[in-house]
């Protein structure tokens, strides 16, 4: 069984083949089946192969699948690989079966949308991509998979491209993960030169004889495969796309900018989570950008009128979550916060596009209200996501997870204080503006009407995902509430587990308590600040401190003005000088030579006879001359 | 039997053929256009003839039957087109059939 | 005999002169006439007594009597007399004289440079040529032949008298 593997990446990307060069011919019905079903086909194909090797047991929990030999040069010769191990099982399953979800909501959600079998390609590219990422074995596949699905998400964001303001979302989004991939290829180039291969396993070990821990080239190599994680995953500095990157489809969203493309970064460090440990004042880096960037979005997610602008930044918190775990060396605390947030976040995003079609594309929230009684199946089943994202104490996924990683902020043993009150912090910001979305769009005065209603492929998926995100908490309980790490005992072949210093340890009861009182706090204070006292906290936003917080928060802390200012506008205004320089006057030349040339020849077309013989006459002489001469 | 110079008929060929050649040049009516090629094939027909005869061949005047039959034909297309020409255009002027300009 | 040679070679060139710098069409043709009487007569004195007869017979015969209808049949009178005085301007000929000359001068030093060679002792009747005809030249009579079919069609097609649109749609 596990000899299936190659299939779970190859059944979408000949999904995408037929659907890219067929597709406009097929009938809808059949677009939806061979683009959802080729996902669901690797879902249940990634299943298989998981439970073989959960069952099987392969020797040194890792198989490897060697299709062919890409490249062969002197030293160098990459293979097309896949590589099995648990790490790859867990984000395997996550993205076939959220993917399968999200493509199964798409099949009505995008029914109407002319380029339907267009969508539904790029997005089978789009997956066959992510998971030849995940599986990859060495890092230039790994590579290959990471600008695959930059591309794809490109093609996506700017799906409807006939509105300009997509298409620059979309150039945004490619142009700053760019500067990413470049850091990333820079960091592959290094690793290759000094270490002779780029086999991901190969390389960790020959680092760890070969590199000294704390010397300059880890410390080299790490923070240049963060700059791409950091573009990829939209941290600090590199997060401006992704709120922009909204401008796509709802379910596009929902899977590349929620639950798979933007944890890619988080999957690299923790495939290369050898390198990041060889390479100590990169971890914390890594802990202190998570951290940053949760507090960062946390605010501006707070200030957002548009309903998918909160969750873009929401993800952006998560995925500092993330980042935080990481650093403190919490590796499958990440990887469980990663497989909960795919679950509630998709759901949100799902939600958020139900919501968004049965209100004719409308996203300001500000606009919406009283939608509890008018779609009731997405009020449960988003009020159940946003429990989970707010991490609503024992009966949500997102609390088990995500408080694992606050809890492992302080007492890991790379953790710190700081780092535990940043993640505090952020999880009552995340409260907060969770709880504002929800009752602005649910409760309250009604707002708009809605008028179309999901029907079971759009609801199927997020009950789905909604089960999703209560039940899959329960496979990591913490030392206080059962303690049940099924799925960090499930890691520990492929990721090293937490260190934990002994004196913070015994606390843990405490520290999950103060994170519940938190979470349901936040949700109290907004409810209170929103329905109970609507005046004071407009009053709050209008004094000049608040309103100036509130417009720097809108706007993402200001960085789209700081790199325009800094980066943007040099190099334009470069571009415009250079238009006419010297290299120029070449091209010109070529032109004007064509020009006077065209304008002699046509001159010699006079049409009249008499014009012709002299032309006869004088060519007869000239060549008569040469033979004289000659 | 009186013999003539070689040389003396290559360049009376030569000459006649260039009167031929400006009177080409020169005219504007079509029908002098046409003689003045009559004149340039004679001339080279006598290139040929004298060209045979030096060499004691009857090629030379082989070759001025053929030039003969050529220009035959050609004069004969060449007024029908004449006549087309006057019938469409009114006048013999070679310059009034420039519609191919440009 | 050369006397006779310088003789029929001045008459040629002067008719010829006289033939493109005439102003009256008919006594172009004429003049041409005269000028092709003279170089059969150069012919002659070649030894080549067939391409004579034949230089007198088909082209002052035949093409110069063609030219002659088509001259009287467009009905060329004063006016186009008046044409060509417009027309033939002293300045015109100044271009083309220059270029025939240079090209005169670039073919008598190509030709000149034979050597001197003195031809027509030996007479080639007009037996020897058709024996050259019919021998090796014979598929050159016959692609001739095809030419003059080639000219006697399209000379017929082109000569017909265009139907007037009008009258065609009178009729009809």
């Amino acid at each position: 069984m596990l000899d299936y593997l190659w299939l779970i990446p190859a059944l979408p990307l000949g999904g995408f083949l037929v659907l890219a060069l067929l597709g406009a011919r097929l009938p809808r019905g059949l677009t939806a089946v061979v683009g959802a079903g080729s996902v669901g086909l690797a879902a249940v194909t990634a299943s298989l192969v998981a439970y073989d090797f959960w069952v099987g047991e392969p020797p040194g929990h890792a198989y490897t699948q060697t299709l062919w030999v890409w490249l062969k040069t002197a030293g160098f010769s990459p293979a097309i690989a896949f590589y099995l191990d648990a790490l790859s099982v867990v984000m395997m399953l996550v993205v076939t079966w959220v993917g399968f979800l999200i493509h199964l909501y798409s099949t009505e959600f995008m029914i109407d949308e002319e380029g339907y079998s267009r969508f539904f390609a790029y997005m089978n590219l789009f997956v066959s991509a992510m998971l030849t990422l995940v599986l990859a074995d060495n890092l230039l596949l790994l590579y290959l998979g990471w600008e695959g699905v930059g591309l794809c998400s490109y093609l996506l964001i700017g799906f409807w491209y006939t509105k300009p303001e997509n298409g620059y979302a979309a150039r945004k989004a490619f142009v700053i993960t760019r500067v990413g991939d470049t850091a990333m290829a820079v960091g592959l180039f290094l690793l290759f030169t000094h270490l002779g291969t780029l086999q991901i396993q190969d390389v960790m070990t020959r680092a760890r004889e070969v590199w000294p821990e704390g010397s300059t080239l880890p410390i080299a190599a790490a923070l240049l495969l963060l700059g791409g994680a950091v573009g990829k995953s939209a941290q600090l500095p590199l997060q401006t796309w992704l709120p922009d990157a909204m401008a796509g489809p709802s379910p596009v969203s929902a899977l590349i900018h929620a639950a798979t493309m933007v944890t890619a970064g988080v999957y690299l460090i923790a495939r290369t989570h050898v390198l990041f440990t060889l390479a100590p004042p990169v971890l914390t880096l890594v802990a202190v950008i998570g951290a940053a960037t949760l507090l960062l979005a946390g605010f501006s997610g707070l200030t957002q009128r548009d309903i998918k602008r909160v969750l873009a930044y929401s993800t952006i918190s998560q995925i500092g979550y993330m980042f935080l775990a990481l650093g403190v060396g919490a590796w499958s605390a990440a990887i469980f916060h990663f497989m909960v947030h795919a679950f509630f976040k998709a759901l949100l995003f799902l939600g958020a596009g139900s919501i968004i079609l049965a209100l004719d594309h409308e996203h300001d929230m500000f606009k919406m209200g009283g939608l509890r009684r008018q779609l009731p199946t997405t009020f449960w089943t988003f009020l159940i996501g946003s429990g989970a994202l707010a991490a609503v104490p024992l009966i949500t996924a997102g609390f088990y997870s995500k408080d694992l990683i606050i809890w492992q902020s302080y007492a890991s043993a790379r953790g710190s204080l700081w780092l535990w009150a940043a993640a505090l912090a952020g999880a009552l910001l995340t409260s907060l503006y969770t709880f504002r979305m929800v009752i602005l769009t649910f409760f309250g005065p009604a707002g708009m009407q809605a008028g179309r209603k999901p029907g079971w492929r759009m609801n199927l998926p997020m009950i789905v995902l909604a089960v999703l995100s209560l039940a899959a908490g329960f496979i990591e309980l913490p030392k206080s509430l059962g303690n049940l790490p099924i799925l960090s005992d499930f890691l520990r072949s492929a990721l090293p587990a937490v260190v934990v210093m002994a004196v913070r340890e015994g606390r843990e009861p405490l520290f999950e308590l103060i994170s519940g009182c938190v979470s349901l706090g936040g949700i109290l204070v907004i409810y209170l600040l929103l329905r109970k006292a609507p005046r004071f906290t407009e009053k709050l936003v209008r004094t000049p401190l608040g309103a100036a917080l509130h417009r720097w928060w809108l706007v993402g802390w200001g960085f789209d003005a700081l790199y325009d200012w800094t980066i943007v506008s040099p190099y334009v205004w470069l571009a415009r000088i250079g238009r006419n320089d010297v290299v120029d006057l070449f091209y010109h030349w070529i032109a004007w030579v064509n020009q006077v040339g065209y304008r002699a020849v046509s001159a010699t077309q006079t049409g009249r006879i008499r014009s012709y013989a002299v032309g006869l006459a004088i060519g007869a002489v000239f060549v008569i001359g040469l033979v004289v001469i000659l | 039997m009186a013999t003539v110079p070689l040389n003396g008929v290559m360049i009376l060929a030569g000459i006649l053929f260039m009167l031929g050649l400006v009177g080409v040049l020169v005219r504007r009516n079509i029908i002098f256009m046409l003689l003045s090629v009559e004149i340039m094939l004679n001339a080279a027909g006598l290139a040929f003839v004298a060209a045979g005869s030096r060499w004691g061949q009857a090629d030379g005047q082989v070759m001025f039957v053929f030039i003969l039959s050529m220009a035959a034909a050609e004069v004969s297309v060449g007024l029908a087109l004449v006549l087309q020409l006057y019938n469409r255009l009114k006048t013999l002027d070679t310059d009034a059939a420039a519609r191919m300009r440009g | 005999m050369n006397a006779v040679f310088y003789i029929a070679a001045a008459v040629a060139v002067v008719s010829t002169i006289m033939v493109i710098s005439r102003l009256n069409p008919v006594h172009a043709l004429l003049y041409l006439i005269v000028s092709l009487m003279a170089v059969a007569m150069i012919f002659y004195l070649l030894g080549a007594p067939f391409a004579a007869a034949l230089e007198v017979i088909i082209y002052a015969g035949a093409i110069m009597v063609l030219f002659v209808f088509v001259v009287m049949m467009l009905n060329l009178g004063p006016q186009t007399v008046a044409q060509e005085r417009g027309w033939l301007t002293p300045d015109m000929w100044w271009g083309p004289s220059l270029l025939a000359a240079v090209l005169l001068a670039a073919l008598v030093y190509v030709l000149g440079s034979g050597g001197e060679v003195s031809v027509g002792s030996r007479a080639v009747d007009s037996k020897a040529v058709g024996r050259a005809l019919f021998g090796p030249y014979l598929l050159g009579v016959e692609l001739a032949s095809l030419l003059l079919l080639a000219g006697l069609v399209g000379a017929y097609h082109l000569g017909r008298r265009s139907p007037d649109p009008q009258q065609r749609r009178g009729e009809e």
